[in-house]
C-alpha cells in the first residue's frame, strides 16, 4: 500500500516542510551548529554552504536507505560516514573547480559537513527506516531548514557587519555622512552566536509548543 | 621550545576550538547541562585530539601530499593523492575512536563507565576532524609541532565545555524570560564566553 502512494503526497510533503519550521534542524532539533555559525559572516559563503548541504543530506539519505537492510548494525556508523565522506569529497571538488574563492572562504567547512550532526542525526533517526522516496524529501527538508537558518543569520550579519548584501552596498552614503557606523562585532564569531539565539527566541515566542519548561 | 610553548597557549586561548571557529558545537551543546558529565566528554576529547591530530599528520605528510610517497620508489613523485584526504582522516579517527574505546573498556572498566556513550560520539564530533583539517591548513613542521597543536586544543575545548556547564548551572536558578530557556540561554551564554576569549586574540606569541 505505501508502495502506491505518491511522492507528494500530504504526508510526505510534510517532511519537507516540517523542517523548516517546528522541527528545524538549528533551533529546534540542535543539529549542525558549528558550521551554521562559522560560514555566515557573509551571505555567498552561507548560500554556497546551503546547497553544498542539501546536496549532501539528500544524496546520504538515499543512499543510505537503499542500503538500510544490508548493513550490519554494529558498523553502520562507520558505512554511514564513508558514504558521506564520499559525497564531501565531490562536492568539495566540484566547488574548487567553479566556485573556487568561495571554496577558499569555506576552508575547512566544507570538510566538516562529514561530521556535519545533521546529516549523522537525519541518517540515523530516517534514512535507516524508510524508503528512499521519502528519505530523500526528508533529506532536501533539513537541508532547507538548515539553509533557512544560515541565511537569516548571514543577512542580518552582513547587513549589520559591513553594509552590504551579497557583496553589493545597500546602506546609502549619506547615513554614514551622518555618522552610521557598520557594527565591526557582528562579523566577529560571538556575534553569530548571539543571532542564532534571538532567532531561537523569537521562534518561541510565537510558537509556545517549543519551549522548554524548568530547564 | 619556546615555539611549542607558544603553539600550546595560542591553541587553548587565542584559536579555542569553540570560541574562535564553532568546533564540536553539537556535543558542546548537548552534554553541558552538568559539569560532571562535562568533564568526562571533555577529557575524552582532549585524548582522542591528542592521538588523531599526529597520527593524521603522519598520515599527510607521508601518504596523502603530492610527491609523499617518494619513499616507495621515484616513479610514485608524481603522485598525489590528497582529494582522499577528507576519507582518510575520518577513517583514521572512527578506528581510532574504537581502539581507544576498547583499550579503556580493558585496562579502566571505572573510567570507561563514567564516560558512558560519550567515547563513541567523539568520533563524529566536528572538533575531532576539524583539529586534523586545521592540522592539514597549517602545514606543521614536525610531529612535535602538531601533537601539541592537538593536545592544545582539546584543552581549550575541555575547558570550555567546563565553563559553559558550570554557568548552565547556576542559570537554571535565574529567571530567564520562558522562550528562551534552555537552548536559547546556551547560545547567548556562549556568545558572552566567546567575547571574552575575544581578549585574548591579537596576542602575538
Amino acid at each position: 500500500m505505501s508502495d502506491k502512494e505518491a511522492l507528494f503526497s500530504k504526508k510526505n510533503l510534510r517532511l519537507l516542510t516540517d523542517p523548516l519550521g517546528s522541527k528545524n534542524p538549528i533551533t529546534v532539533q540542535v543539529l549542525g551548529i558549528c558550521s551554521a555559525l562559522a560560514v555566515t559572516a557573509q551571505l555567498k559563503p552561507a548560500f554556497v554552504m546551503t546547497l553544498s548541504v542539501i546536496v549532501v543530506t539528500a544524496l546520504s539519505n538515499v543512499i543510505i536507505s537503499l542500503l538500510r537492510n544490508t548493513i550490519p548494525n554494529r558498523i553502520r556508523i562507520i558505512v554511514q560516514l564513508v558514504i558521506v565522506a564520499s559525497l564531501v569529497i565531490l562536492v568539495d571538488q566540484v566547488l574548487k573547480a567553479f566556485v573556487y574563492d568561495v571554496s577558499k572562504q569555506l576552508s575547512v567547512f566544507v570538510g566538516l559537513i562529514i561530521t556535519n550532526c545533521i546529516i549523522m542525526g537525519r541518517l540515523e533517526a530516517f534514512a535507516l527506516g524508510n524508503k528512499p522516496g521519502p528519505a530523500f524529501l526528508d533529506g532536501i527538508g533539513n537541508g532547507a531548514g538548515y539553509g533557512l537558518i544560515l541565511i537569516v543569520v548571514a543577512f542580518f550579519r552582513e547587513l549589520l557587519g559591513a553594509g552590504t548584501i551579497w557583496g553589493f552596498h545597500v546602506i546609502p552614503e549619506g547615513f554614514y555622512n551622518l555618522g552610521y557606523v557598520n557594527n565591526g562585532l557582528m562579523v566577529l564569531s560571538p556575534m553569530a552566536l548571539i543571532t542564532v539565539g534571538v532567532i531561537i527566541w523569537f521562534q518561541r515566542t510565537k510558537n509556545h509548543d517549543l519551549v522548554e519548561e524548568n530547564k | 621550545m619556546e615555539n611549542i610553548i607558544n603553539l600550546f597557549i595560542k591553541s587553548i586561548f587565542v584559536e579555542n576550538m569553540v570560541f574562535a571557529y564553532f568546533l564540536g558545537m553539537c556535543s558542546y551543546l548537548a552534554v553541558s547541562k552538568s559539569v560532571k558529565t562535562a568533564t568526562g566528554l571533555g577529557l575524552a576529547v582532549i585524548f582522542v585530539l591528542g592521538i588523531t591530530v599526529p597520527v593524521n599528520y603522519l598520515l599527510e605528510n607521508h601518504v596523502l601530499q603530492e610527491g609523499a610517497l617518494t619513499w616507495l620508489g621515484p616513479q610514485f613523485a608524481n603522485v598525489d593523492l590528497s582529494f582522499l584526504s577528507f576519507i582518510m582522516f575520518i577513517a583514521v579517527i572512527a578506528s581510532m575512536v574504537q581502539l581507544v574505546e576498547m583499550v579503556v573498556e580493558k585496562f579502566a572498566p571505572a573510567l570507561y563507565s563514567s564516560l558512558g556513550i560519550f567515547l563513541p560520539l567523539i568520533a563524529v564530533n566536528c572538533a575531532i576532524l576539524g583539529g586534523s583539517l586545521f592540522m592539514q591548513q597549517k602545514e606543521f613542521l614536525n610531529i612535535g609541532e602538531a601533537t601539541t597543536y592537538g593536545l592544545g586544543s582539546g584543552i581549550g575545548w575541555f575547558l570550555a565545555i567546563i565553563g559553559i556547564a558550570a554557568i548552565r548551572e547556576k542559570v537554571q536558578y535565574s529567571n530567564v524570560p520562558k522562550p528562551l530557556r534552555g537552548l536559547g540561554m546556551a547560545f547567548i551564554i556562549t556568545g558572552l564566553m566567546g567575547m571574552a576569549f575575544m581578549g585574548f586574540s591579537g596576542i602575538k606569541l
